[in-house]
């Protein structure tokens, strides 16, 4: 489902170049879990990102279900994040003025589906989080927990194929980092494709598949489907 | 694709969202479509009020005064030209004219008034009867000046209110006698309404015979003539007349300025609109000011909503859309600050019109089109760079706060 070929990504920090990526080959099938690991500036940000369609590669090939993505122009990369991918992100990101039914209804707003189905959809998500009673909240109403299982929401409500989380549990304590795994895991059993990058290695170690990244390389890529 | 509604609902969310930024917003750009509004419906007000005293100053009218006032080349003479008088016989020759059909000779000084104890020095005016009738002149009570041999100095006086209150207070002043400087009128009548013109107090004047008037104030050229055309048609034909006339009476010199009110009123009326314009021009300054004042908000607004903005974009928001977001924002804040200063400009001018019922104030139909119509335009002009930045925000760097 998803295939990254010799990806390149180089930054100008000053005067230096750093190398995020370099010569990054990997193989996502669909449904698979994956784990990212790895310092800080090994890179494992910018992989997701250039797997979010959120940066473009310097060099190499990314194709995603059937359509190769790199050479894509701006508004079909939107279109393709709209529909197949879902972010999940350390500091939630939730429009601060917009209740919890709302922001997990934005993409949907964005993508121009209309308020009937809409509040069906979401309906149905607030339900399957467990957030019904909190749907008319403002994030600052909300726990951390339950800010980033809002989040997750938004994540999911357009039923993309791939959620990408970046360090999902950094800003929450012990237990409702642990609800979030459980959720996130819970929609990986039910098909979706999970990529978590994460510093934390209770979290990493839940994926069957772990990828440990340093300078921008992949050094470890293991499967323990099979040790399991 | 967004749908439009949506699109409102979210730019207004997040307008409401910033309340105090959003109203301040909203004041300036209303004071700008309120001033615009306002200052027009002043200048057109003006317009209005001058073109109406011309109206009651009568129609079709000409107005002849002694003395030539020409520009010419040349040395200017030696020796004062003294203009010839204007006579009581000049004006009378000019309603030979078959294009003329009304003559009012008039000489207008001043003199005290006085009935017992009470004296007032006020605008005596020796006119004839004409001049009633060019003026539209109302009689509150009695007659105006009898049709008699406009030679003959009878003394009879028709009174303005004010100087009829002064005067009598509450009695009829209608077959007593007053005195005009050293001589007796007897009143005949009272002239209605008060009212200004062309700010010669009506209400504060005496009207007697222009043969009185010649004799008390021992003048025997006319202040000017009133010359009345037969038709607006006969305008041109009336003033080449009159013009014949005199020089005829005054051995072929040419010395009477002839004005036509239409062309004093249509030079008015041109010098007004041009000032309307003028003011509203400047007041749309304010709405350009406005326009300044809302990128600079959105640009503010812009970089604190960089993250939402990354959000956005990985929520799957193109470029376009962003772009969309920020410029229906700006338009937003345009509209209704517009809205506002539409209602401001017609409650101040229905306030106005309360306070000075004697002044129209309007707004001409094109002063609030325009005002709302600049300030849309503004909007969306002043909007366009703080959207392209928001537009072109790099998500990555957005959601990260880089």
């Amino acid at each position: 489902m998803i295939q990254l070929q010799g990806i390149e990504r180089e930054f100008r920090v000053g005067d230096e170049f750093v190398h995020a990526l370099d010569d990054v080959t990997l193989d996502l099938p669909s449904g698979d879990y994956i784990s990212v690991m790895g310092p800080s500036g090994s890179g494992k940000s910018t992989l997701l990102n250039v797997l979010g369609l959120l940066d473009r590669p310097d060099a190499g090939t990314y194709r995603l279900e059937e359509t190769e993505t790199v050479g894509l122009p701006e508004e079909r990369r939107a279109e393709l994040r709209r529909n197949y991918i879902g972010f999940v992100f350390q500091a939630f990101h939730l429009v601060p003025r917009l209740s919890a039914a709302d922001n997990i209804g934005l993409p949907m707003l964005l993508a121009g589906v209309g308020p009937h189905e809409r509040q069906q959809r979401v309906g149905e998500v607030l339900t399957s989080l467990d957030l019904a009673e909190r749907s008319q909240h403002r994030p600052n109403q909300l726990s951390g927990g339950q800010r980033q299982r809002v989040a997750i929401g938004r994540a999911i409500v357009m039923r993309p194929r791939l959620l990408l989380a970046d360090e999902p549990t950094g800003n929450l304590d012990q237990q409702s980092g642990g609800d979030v795994v459980a959720l996130l895991e819970k929609l990986n059993g039910d098909g979706i494709t999970l990529v978590v990058v994460t510093h934390d290695p209770a979290v990493g170690r839940r994926a069957r598949r772990r990828i440990n990244m340093l300078d921008g390389r992949i050094v470890g890529d293991r499967n323990h489907d099979a040790l399991t | 694709m967004m749908r439009s509604l949506d699109q409102l609902r979210f730019a207004g969310q997040s307008l409401t969202g910033a309340r105090t930024r959003t109203l301040l917003m909203l004041l300036a750009m209303s004071i700008g479509v309120g001033s615009v509004i306002l200052l027009t419906a002043l200048g057109e007000g003006a317009r209005r009020y001058v073109i109406g005293e011309f109206a009651q100053l009568g129609t079709h009218l000409l107005i002849m005064l002694p003395g030539r006032s020409e520009t010419t080349g040349g040395a200017p003479p030696l020796f004062g030209e003294t203009p010839r008088d204007l006579t009581l016989d000049d004006a009378l020759a000019l309603l030979r004219n078959p294009s003329i059909t009304r003559v009012a000779p008039l000489t207008i000084g001043n003199a005290p008034v006085s009935r017992g104890s009470r004296e007032r020095e006020v605008n005596v005016i020796g006119a004839t009867q004409d001049y009633f009738a060019i003026r539209h002149l109302q009689m509150a009570s009695g007659q105006a000046l009898p049709l008699m041999d406009p030679t003959q100095a009878a003394n009879l006086a028709v009174l303005g209110r004010e100087l009829r209150r002064e005067l009598f207070g509450s009695q009829s002043p209608l077959g007593q006698w007053i005195r005009i400087s050293d001589r007796r009128f007897r009143v005949i009548g009272v002239i209605g309404g008060s009212g200004q013109s062309l700010g010669q107090n009506l209400g504060d004047m005496v009207v007697i015979p222009v043969a009185a008037a010649q004799s008390l104030f021992n003048a025997p050229g006319l202040f000017r003539v009133m010359i009345q055309a037969r038709s607006k048609g006969d305008l041109q034909q009336a003033e080449a007349a009159a013009r014949a006339t005199i020089r005829e009476r005054h051995d072929g010199e040419d010395d009477v300025t002839i004005i036509a009110q239409d062309a004093l009123l249509s030079t008015f009326d041109r010098i007004l609109r041009t000032l309307t314009f003028t003011v509203g021009g400047i007041a749309a300054i304010s709405l350009a000011v406005a326009g300044i004042l809302i990128m600079n908000v959105m640009l503010v607004s812009v970089s604190q909503r960089v993250a939402e903005i990354g959000l956005l974009k990985a929520l799957g928001a193109a470029e376009r859309q962003v772009l969309r977001l920020f410029l229906t924002e700006a338009i937003m804040l345009a509209g209704v600050g517009a809205a506002l200063g539409l209602a401001i400009g017609l409650i101040g001018i229905a306030g106005l019109r309360h306070a000075f019922p004697e002044f129209p104030v309007a707004a001409p139909l094109w002063a609030p089109l325009a005002a709302v119509g600049i300030a849309l335009l503004t909007g969306l002009v002043f909007g366009v760079l703080p959207a392209r930045r928001a537009a072109r925000l790099d998500p990555v760097h957005a959601l990260t706060g880089r």
